[in-house]
Order: structure tokens, then sequence, then C-alpha cells
């Protein structure tokens, strides 16, 4: 018997949501600002989706409807992912120690 | 054009490489490494797609337009934004997240093929499923961070909008969704798509707008969950485990968030999400609260006092945000210090409207972090310390919450300022905070109001320091 690649993804799904609730709770609170952002950031790996889409039409018809909604969130996504990633790096730059050894 | 298996191999680097960017918040030290690690995970991830799909033909180049377009538009949100809206940032961030996932899957219904799912009017009914999981919750997630970028950015007034007939209502449109999704999966037919979308739309719509503006970091740290699991619902659909990992991390993380936000409030999530909260619970003790006398003092009462004092404990709130007091307030904590005076701050949970705000914030005002402490760590030092400060913030410090329990916010942990031998107390009028709860600490002894705009306050204790 063969098993159903779905059952592999699920694996995958679920070990990860554990690995997401033991690395979540190691976050400390003072961060967890940059912990939303980056979050956001890394969810916009839809993209990935999005290319697949909007590469789908063949070169004579570039947009069609498919691909345009492809080519939409495209955008949306790398807003995410340009913005997401700078803010949080944005954030984290000002997060400093005291400054004991000046 | 590279092997399917590579392609899922370097997708599983960049699922680790996102783990290793969450992990690296553990400490301030790490973080920035860890962001690095995301950037290039997101980097191996896009360049892969492009490597394994392989048709460099015109198409490749709206691609890139498009790419440029949101990176470009992203970038300079990312340098302009100023940190005191970061709340309404991120649920904006959420927004999009969430309607890229609609679009998606939107393509993937109308162009199966593409993604090897079967012919338009004949999924795979396993990928359907995911694809509607995807849909829905991506929809949910767009207009439910829609409503709550509005109410942050106060365009939607943040008091609780009910109305009757809302559970049952909300109710329906759940049931009807799962309906039209088995209808879906039957009949393949777009209409019941293009219903089970706009029901979707409008259910996320219908959820947060009860919920009030003190509630909103629980409702942003909800949304950031969902947006993880619409990613997750795609990646199923794309068979792509980068994107099955992320959204598992991203629905894990906002959900642990939105737990440790109403613990923070002493209440049950769905008390949160069912809404109304502050609206109608303001009975009780608010009758006889006209007549007790306050002590009010200015700036020089208050420079006085923290003059003599040997440990300040700031404890800043919602206020000290909408001041844009946080600078200010590190002046006035350089100058305490050079007066040999201890300084540090007590951060609540819920302060402010989304985890970790009040953090940011003094950290953009050059607060080290190491002076900046959570709840559990420094309420036992509010007996020792001479002023607690208190800025923008109310219910959090409110000591009804340990003794009435007929207050709404009973049982929710406080900070304990009242124990400190004097507490200054910067607010524009007594009015009640969010909660709508009277505070018993205006009309103690040993606390002196100080009412005038924070920021202002703030720098002329400075200048009578």
């Amino acid at each position: 018997m063969e098993i159903d690649p779905f059952i592999f993804r699920l694996s995958i799904f679920i070990l990860s949501i554990f690995i997401g609730y033991y690395v979540v709770w190691s976050v400390t609170p003072s961060l967890h600002t940059p912990l939303m952002s980056v979050t956001n950031a890394i969810s916009s790996v839809i993209i990935v989706g999005a290319i697949i889409a909007g590469l789908a039409g063949n070169s004579e018809s570039i947009f069609n409807t498919s691909s345009i909604f492809g080519f939409l969130a495209i955008s949306l996504a790398a807003i995410n992912i340009f913005g997401g990633f700078l803010v949080t790096q944005r954030m984290l730059q000002m997060y400093r120690k005291k400054k004991k050894n000046k | 054009m590279i092997s399917a298996n590579l392609s899922a191999i370097f997708y599983l680097i960049s699922g680790v490489l996102f783990i290793l960017a969450l992990r690296g918040l553990s400490s301030p030290e790490t973080s920035r490494q860890g962001n690095l690690f995301g950037i290039f995970g997101m980097t191996i991830a896009i360049m892969v797609t492009f490597l394994s799909i392989g048709n460099f033909s015109s198409g490749f180049t709206y691609v890139l337009i498009f790419l440029l377009i949101g990176g470009l538009i992203g970038t300079f949100i990312a340098y302009k934004i100023s940190m005191t809206a970061m709340p309404e940032l991120v649920a904006g961030f959420h927004s999009l997240v969430g309607l890229a996932a609609v679009f998606v899957a939107i393509s993937a219904f109308l162009n199966p093929a593409a993604f090897n799912l079967g012919s338009p009017g004949n999924i795979k009914l396993g990928s359907l499923i995911e694809m509607s999981i995807g849909a829905v919750v991506g929809a949910i997630t767009f207009s439910g961070s829609i409503i709550a970028f509005l109410k942050l950015q106060g365009i939607m007034s943040g008091s609780p909008i009910t109305f009757k007939g809302q559970h049952p209502l909300n109710a329906l449109i759940l049931i009807s969704i799962i309906v039209l999704t088995y209808l879906l999966c039957s009949t393949q037919s777009s209409n019941f798509f293009w219903i089970l979308l706009a029901a979707s739309f409008l259910i996320g719509f219908l959820l947060i707008v009860p919920i009030g503006g003190a509630d909103m970091p629980v409702v942003i740290s909800m949304l950031n969950s969902y947006s993880g699991w619409a990613a997750a619902g795609i990646g199923f659909t794309l068979e792509n485990s980068a994107l099955i990992i992320t959204g598992a991390l991203v629905g894990s993380s906002g959900a642990i968030l939105s737990y440790i936000m109403c613990k923070g409030m002493n209440r049950s999530f769905f008390n949160v999400i069912l809404g109304g909260f502050g609206a109608t619970e303001q009975s009780g003790s608010s009758q006889n609260k006209e007549q007790k006398p306050v002590k009010s003092g200015n700036a020089e009462d208050a420079a006085f006092l923290m003059k003599n004092a040997s440990s300040v404990i700031i404890v800043p709130g919602y206020g000290m945000a909408v001041a844009q007091a946080q600078h200010a307030l590190r002046e006035m904590a350089d100058t305490l210090k050079k007066n040999d005076i201890k300084v540090s701050y007590a951060i609540h949970p819920v302060a402010g409207r989304m985890p970790g705000h009040m953090n940011v914030l003094l950290a953009e005002a050059n607060v080290p972090y190491d002076e900046v402490f959570e709840l559990e760590k420094i309420n036992s030092d509010f007996a020792n310390a001479d002023v607690a400060f208190v800025i923008g913030a109310n219910d959090v410090t409110n000591p009804a919450a340990k003794t009435d329990p007929q207050s709404p916010i009973y049982g929710m942990p406080v900070l304990d300022v009242e124990k400190c031998k004097s507490v200054l107390f910067v607010k524009r009028s007594l009015s009640p905070g969010y909660a709508g709860i009277d505070n018993d600490l205006f009309y103690k002894e040993n606390t002196l109001m100080l009412f005038a705009d924070a920021k202002k306050m703030t720098e002329d204790i400075t200048k009578s320091l």
C-alpha cells in the first residue's frame, strides 16, 4: 500500500505547529511587535503561488483572468515581504543595551 | 529548469530558515541575525520558484514589474511609518496577506492546470477543499484586518458596534460557508466559489466590528494567526512545504500571542471575540465617584517628589503612544539618572494596542532594553520604589482588579502601583479608561494627579528637575 503524499504534507504541517509553539514561547515579550511584523513578512511566501499563477499564461495571452489575479497577488505579497522585513529590521536596530563600555 | 525534487528540497531549506528567523527573536542580540535568515529564506523561495517554472517568456517581465511595484511600495511604507502607528501597519499587512491568499486561490480555481490540480470543472477533490479553506480564511483575514485597521486609525469608532441578532446572524453565515464549501466540492460550480468568497468577506467584517479598541491586541494577534492558516491552506493546495511550514509557524505564533493577551486581561478568548466589552458593564460603583477628592499637582510638585526619590518606576500606556511622549520621557529619565536616581520601566502585557507595543516605542526613544521589565519581574519592586510615574496607562494599574469582585476587570493581573510611596498619574482628565471603569488609584492619599498632555507634562518636569 502506498501512502498518499497528502499524509506527508500533513505530517510536516503538524510538526511545524509544534515547532512554532515552542519557538514562539521562547520569544522574549519585548520583541512581540517585531515577531508580528516578521511573521507577516514570512507568511507572504505565498508569493510562490502568485508567481506560478502569473507565469501560467502562454506567450500569446500573458493576461488572462487567472494570471491577472496572480500578478495582483505578486504585488500584494511583495509589499508585505519588503515592508515586513524592512520595518522589522528598523525596529530591531533600535533595541540597544545600556551603554556601559562607552 | 530544476527538478521537482530539488526545488522541494530548497523549499524545505527556506522553511528551516524561517524557523531560525523566529528563533532569533528569543533575544535582542540574535534578533537582527534572525531577520537576515528570514530574508535569505524568502530569496531562496522566490528564486527556486522562478527556476522550477523555467518559462522565461514574456510573462516573466511582468512578474518582475509587479514584484518591483510591490517592493517599492513596501520599502517606502517601511521607512516612512512612525513607530506609534505600528499596530495599524501590522493590521494593514495582515489584510494584504489575506487578500493575496484569496487571489492565489482564485487563480488556482480558474486555471488549475497551471498548478497541476486538474482541469476547470474537474479539480481534484482534496485540492478543492484545501483551496476553499485557504480562500475562506484569507477572505476573513482580509476584511477583518481592514476593520481592525480602520478602528486603529480612528477612521472608524473604536467603541464596539453591536446590534440585535448579531450572534445568530454570524452563526448563520458560518453554517452557510460550510454548506457552500460542500456544494462547491460536489458540483465544482464557480458560482458557489464566488458566493463562498462573498460570505467569507462578510463574516470577517461582522466578526471584528463588535470588538472594542482596548481589545485590539487580541484581535491583531488573532488575525496574525488567521493569515498563517490561510497561507497553510494554500500551501497544501500548491503542495509546497515552505508555505505549509510557514503557515503553521505563523498560525501558532498568532494563537500564542492571542492567548498571552487574553491572559493579560483575564478574559477568555470567546469573551473577547463575542465582543461588546465596556459598553454594557458600566454598572456598580460608578454612581458615587464624583464627590471623592482628588489631589492634583503641577510639574514642579512632580519634579520635587522625584528629586527626593532614590528609585522611580515608569509605567507607560497607550496614552504615551497617542501623545508621542516617549522621547520626552527618556529625557526625563536621563535627567533623573544624572541625579543618581534609579529608573526602570514596567510594561503590562496589554499596554498599548498590540503585543510589545510599548517596548518598541521605548526602544525608539533609545531606552536601553535592560531597563524595561515585564509585569511578573517588576511587580514586587513597587513596594520598594519611591515614585511610580504612570503615563497614559489606566486600567492596568487599577487595584480594583485585585480587591473588587464586582469590577469587570476583577482577576486581571495589574501592576501594584499603589504600593509605591507616592504615585504620579499623568492623565488629561479623570475620565475612566477604555474598559469604562473608575480607577480607585486616583483617590488614594499618596496619588498626585498631573492633568496635562503627557508629552508637555513630561517636558515641564524635566525643566523643573
